[in-house]
């Protein structure tokens, strides 16, 4: 018999498959994102925008998988927010910039502000 | 009555078009072999007796390999019984696979819940604890008062203690079947199961459902 963490990636896979076209791209903690989140108010619908650092991803390969983008709103207030990878809420994920870092968790930004939460740029070709 | 014996295999989730996410339990549902039937006439009954997981037959003893020759099914390591109206319909060997369920079907899952050890009064019996504060020492989780004083000077039987807990057979009712998937014989169930991961389970038509399986 198979074994039991293939079967249940059998079905994650089902539901990944449907999203194949969103084409997802590889993030990374300290990237910064804008994420294209569809919002439904009452019957309409609109897609809204979140950018921000990509301070931790959890749930490894699986359907499960989340990343928390930190931004900063206005007045210099942090706001945060958690989104499912692979949701079909989520339309759009942009990589607007990598950052080094050097963990993968970057809850110290929480503490930090203005020139200390800067992250420094690395280019990607 | 429909029913399938299956192997508990995880949890994960599942996205709707909406965007809205339901947990579901996985479960490896069959193949299964009828192994036996119960008739009225040999036992006053009706029932068909499911055999699952197949094996190598140096796992069986020569009692229970004997008595699958007698269905022409493969070495199987569980059986289990199942009451249907009439076990004429049924055939001895027939195999019985996911299928048998369709998307939306309301089920009862039956299987032995994990065993939980020795446990208190507040995780086996839903105790609230004593207060956490106002000078409370070592009341935080006991049980409270087990009876009267010398009136009856004894207490009850049955009145509820720590214990041990789990480990017992336990059905949950009315549980939605989200996915079947035929070809891998995979079915996947609306919240969670009793059980272990790897666990029988027997899958049942649900038997208080007020409406029709499949409708919404």
């Amino acid at each position: 018999m198979a074994h039991a963490v293939d079967l249940i990636q059998a079905v994650d896979y089902q539901s990944m498959e449907k999203l194949a076209d969103k084409n997802r791209p590889n993030v990374h903690a300290g990237d910064t994102v804008k994420v294209h989140v569809r919002i439904v108010e009452g019957k309409r619908e609109r897609i809204q925008v979140f950018q921000g650092v990509v301070i931790a991803l959890r749930g490894g390969q699986g359907i499960n998988k989340t990343f928390t983008v930190r931004r900063i709103a206005s007045h210099g207030i942090g706001v945060e927010r958690s989104f499912l990878f692979f949701s079909p809420r989520v339309e759009k994920i942009v990589v607007v910039r990598h950052a080094r870092v050097r963990r993968a968790k970057l809850y110290y930004l929480r503490e930090r502000s203005g020139k200390s939460a800067r992250l420094k740029e690395q280019r990607i070709s | 009555m429909k029913g399938i014996l299956g192997r508990k295999l995880g949890m994960t989730q599942v996205f709707g078009d909406d965007g809205v996410v339901t947990p579901v339990t996985i479960v490896e549902a069959g193949p299964c072999y009828i192994t036996q039937k119960k008739t009225m006439e040999l036992d006053g009954y009706h029932a068909i007796q499911l055999g699952f997981f197949e094996v190598n037959d140096k796992a069986l003893g020569q009692p229970k390999r004997k008595h699958l020759a007698k269905s022409g099914s493969p070495m199987l390591r569980y059986l289990r019984e199942l009451s249907v109206g009439n076990s004429d319909d049924y055939e001895l060997g027939q195999k019985i696979e996911a299928s048998v369920f369709e998307n939306g079907d309301l089920v009862d899952v039956t299987a032995t819940s994990k065993g939980k050890g020795f446990a208190g009064g507040v995780k086996r019996h839903n105790f609230k604890g004593g207060p956490k504060t106002h000078g409370q020492s070592d009341r935080h989780r006991a049980p409270g008062s087990v009876g009267a004083g010398s009136t009856p000077g004894r207490i009850f039987k049955g009145t509820r203690m720590a214990g041990r807990m789990g480990g017992e057979r336990v059905t949950v009712q009315n549980l939605r079947i989200t996915l079947v998937d035929a070809k891998k014989n995979l079915i996947a169930i609306k919240g969670a199961v009793p059980g272990a991961k790897n666990g029988l389970l027997m899958i049942r038509e649900a038997v208080k459902t007020k409406r029709p399986s499949g409708d919404k």
